[in-house]
């Protein structure tokens, strides 16, 4: 019991008095207050809401951070806000209900998924026009792009599909199943391999991007929960991908995965249905969105232990981190 | 390894090659006319159910063309005094999948048809316990949730808010009768009181006199915990609320209402299917266009996994262990191996919102907690299933 106090009052000294190797912003988009939430990663303390659209929810930075992509689902515009204000500067087509988004690494093209119209729409942020709308499958959701960006990804929650884009062509070249409900993907950094959290299924599934074949799926076991209560959806990597942190919904838990053994290793305690997270700077913590529960989790990277909780909006979803 | 065999199949297929599977569907409905209500506020609609099997469809049609695979589905309505058996058989000539919107009785006379012997049938439209079980059919499953897992999960609500006094007014349809039979069991079965029950006598219009004759009718009930409305019939409920003698809670047919669907379901990703469904239909979702849904989304799943349209292959895919749907409730849907019963939570909800979901939080069970509500395996006498 002693230690676990000293513990304890070591990791809320840190909080205060500690300082991470960069400063920076968790930017949070509050699902059900159409708000975006701006916590400040060393005081831990939300600093700034601004106004969005309706229903926020994915949320990316431009490579330079100078704008902030925020899909705006029930105004059916991805929103570009200037950081440093909270001003709407203009809205993106975007196609219908745009859930989740991905910037791609040339830093103009943006990869949507209107989940009402079973379509990705690729929008460029510069001339501010759709490029291209790709049929997928019922209710995109989990978007990605490999690192050379050569390839994106669109999950469809219905169909029960990833759907492989050549960004060159924008076509689809494959399509995989995975098990129920897929909600995000995510490519290594090397770009070998690309993963797929199913939500309903409580999978996770790794492809060999090569050739599009399933390496290996994990499974959860949260003790305690219910095995239907175990929904994996939103997942990071670790620094030099040695372990994802997956957000297991209404298990109220992260799983944190050995990227090489493919075991769960961890499961840590956050506020109530974990739907997404962003690291800071140095990837020492990351933050955590918790939708029920209205608060984000910060967790401490090393000791796989959860710091603090901070409230937000109602209903929060996508993060993303700024310096 | 046959998981990796079956995705590069897959991953070839969607790489253009023409695989030519093509799964019919049948969906079948006797119309049966409605008894008359004491308002016409809320009429059911045409498309009652068809609706939901067409989105379902559409669902599967959108899936199907990456693995080339489609689907079609031919509707038939016919008049519940027309020649419902003939039509069935000359659907089942076509496709040996129906999608089945009609009474308990006719439910059973397709399934025993020699011509539906390897069919395999959905019954979208009848809560009637017994067909799960034992009136249960081997080519039958239902994705209609029986009465009695509505009437568990209601039970439930009742033990967690220690609602543990309960009085009953039961109209006198056929469905309001079974309404309360399968409330009775499940106030059995949890342990609660049923301290009184009246019968609704229809013969009074409740526009005018509502709130004079409810506060009487009902001061004989003396003090209890909640009132439960069994009018499935929707004949006189509405006019119970906010008139009774005690002010307690209504539940059953009205009020806090146990739902196989509602329209204030926006969870677990539903909002996507409501939203869906409107925007094709131009209405609210209702239980039996879910259950239709469910029955064609169920082919559809089968159909995706297995890149097979027999019957035999179908029903022992979505019978086994790989099977789920993801049914926008927060849980796989899987269905009961003893009585072809598709597990499912019931969504507790008044007309605003959602109250909770049931299972409860507490009802555990050693295998699935959703077989907390409804049959479970040792209590069904369904013995022809498996």
């Amino acid at each position: 019991m002693i230690p676990f106090i000293k513990a304890t009052l070591a990791s809320t000294a840190l909080i205060l008095t500690g300082s991470t190797a960069w400063s920076g912003e968790i930017w949070v988009t509050n699902e059900k207050d159409d708000t975006v939430s701006v916590i400040d990663t060393d005081t831990l303390e939300v600093i700034q809401t601004y106004p969005t659209g309706e229903r926020p929810r994915g949320i990316t930075f431009s490579k330079d951070f100078s704008r902030v992509y925020i899909c705006a689902s029930d105004s059916d515009a991805v929103q570009v806000m200037d950081p440093n204000t909270g001003e709407i500067l203009h809205d993106l087509p975007s196609g219908e209900d745009p859930e989740q988004f991905v910037l791609h690494p040339d830093d103009t093209h943006l990869y949507i998924a209107n989940e009402d119209d079973a379509i990705t729409t690729v929008v460029n942020t510069k001339t501010r026009k759709v490029v291209a709308q790709i049929d997928v499958g019922v209710e995109p959701e989990g978007m990605a792009v490999s690192p050379d960006g050569k390839i994106a990804i669109t999950t469809s929650e219905t169909t029960n599909m990833a759907h492989w884009i050549d960004t060159t062509t924008q076509e689809l070249f494959a399509n995989t199943l995975v098990d129920s409900r897929p909600r995000h993907a995510e490519f290594t950094k090397d770009g070998a391999q690309m993963w797929v959290s199913s939500e309903i299924g409580g999978t996770l599934t790794v492809f060999d991007v090569s050739n599009q074949v399933e390496l290996a799926k994990m499974t959860f076991d949260v003790p305690g929960v219910h095995p239907d209560r175990v929904q994996p959806v939103g997942f990071e990597f670790t620094q030099e991908d040695t372990h994802a942190f997956v957000a297991l919904g209404p298990s109220n838990h992260i799983a944190v995965v050995n990227a090489k053994t493919y075991e769960v290793e961890d499961y840590i305690l956050v506020g109530r249905r974990v739907w997404h997270m962003a690291f800071n700077a140095d990837k020492s913590r990351i933050f955590t969105t918790n939708g029920v529960s209205g608060d984000v989790t910060v967790i401490d990277v090393a000791s796989r232990k959860a710091l603090k909780s901070i409230k937000v909006g109602r209903f929060p979803w996508g993060a993303a981190f700024r310096p | 390894m046959v998981r990796i065999i079956f995705l590069i199949f897959f991953g070839f297929l969607s790489n253009g090659a023409a695989a030519g599977v093509t799964l019919n569907i049948g969906y079948l409905r006797v119309d049966v006319p409605r008894p008359p209500t004491l308002s016409n506020l809320d009429p059911l609609p045409e498309n009652n159910g068809l609706a939901g099997a067409q989105t379902g469809l559409q669902d599967n049609q959108t899936t199907g063309k990456f693995l080339g695979q489609s689907y079609t589905m031919a509707s038939t309505i016919v008049p519940h005094n027309g020649d419902v058996l003939r039509t069935a058989k000359e659907m089942l000539v076509v496709s040996p999948y129906l999608v089945i919107d009609a009474p308990s009785n006719l439910l059973l006379a397709i399934a025993d048809l020699p011509e539906a012997a390897n069919a395999l049938l959905f019954n979208t439209s009848s809560g009637n316990m017994a067909l799960r079980d034992t009136e249960c059919r081997k080519n039958m499953l239902h994705s209609l949730p029986s009465d009695v897992m509505r009437t568990d999960a209601l039970a439930q609500v009742f033990i967690q808010k220690r609602w543990r006094d309960l009085v009953m007014i039961t109209g006198t349809y056929p469905a309001d009768t079974a309404y309360a039979a399968a409330m009775r069991r499940s106030l059995r079965k949890f342990g609660l009181k049923l301290s009184s029950e009246k019968i609704w006598q229809a013969d009074a219009d409740m526009r005018r006199t509502a709130a004079q004759e409810i506060p009487l009718f009902t001061q004989e009930f003396g003090d209890y915990d909640a009132l439960i409305i069994a009018d499935e019939t929707h004949d006189f409920g509405r006019y119970v609320l906010y008139n009774t003698w005690q002010a307690r809670p209504i539940v059953g047919s009205e009020g806090l209402s146990p739902q196989t669907w509602s329209p204030v379901i926006e969870q677990w990703g539903a909002a996507q299917l409501q939203s869906r469904f409107e925007e094709q239909h131009s209405r609210d979702m209702t239980g039996p266009d879910y259950a239709a849904w469910a029955a064609v989304r169920t082919l559809g799943e089968a159909v995706t996994r297995t890149n097979a349209t027999d019957p035999e292959t179908l029903r022992a895919y979505i019978l086994s262990d790989d099977f789920e749907l993801a049914g926008f409730k927060g849980r796989a849907l899987t269905y009961r191996t003893w009585n072809g019963q598709l597990r499912q939570p019931i969504a507790i909800a008044h007309p605003r919102a959602l109250v909770a979901q049931a299972p409860l939080e507490g009802f555990l069970h050693k295998s699935n907690e959703l077989d907390s509500l409804g049959l479970d395996r040792p209590e069904s006498k369904c013995e022809v299933f498996q």
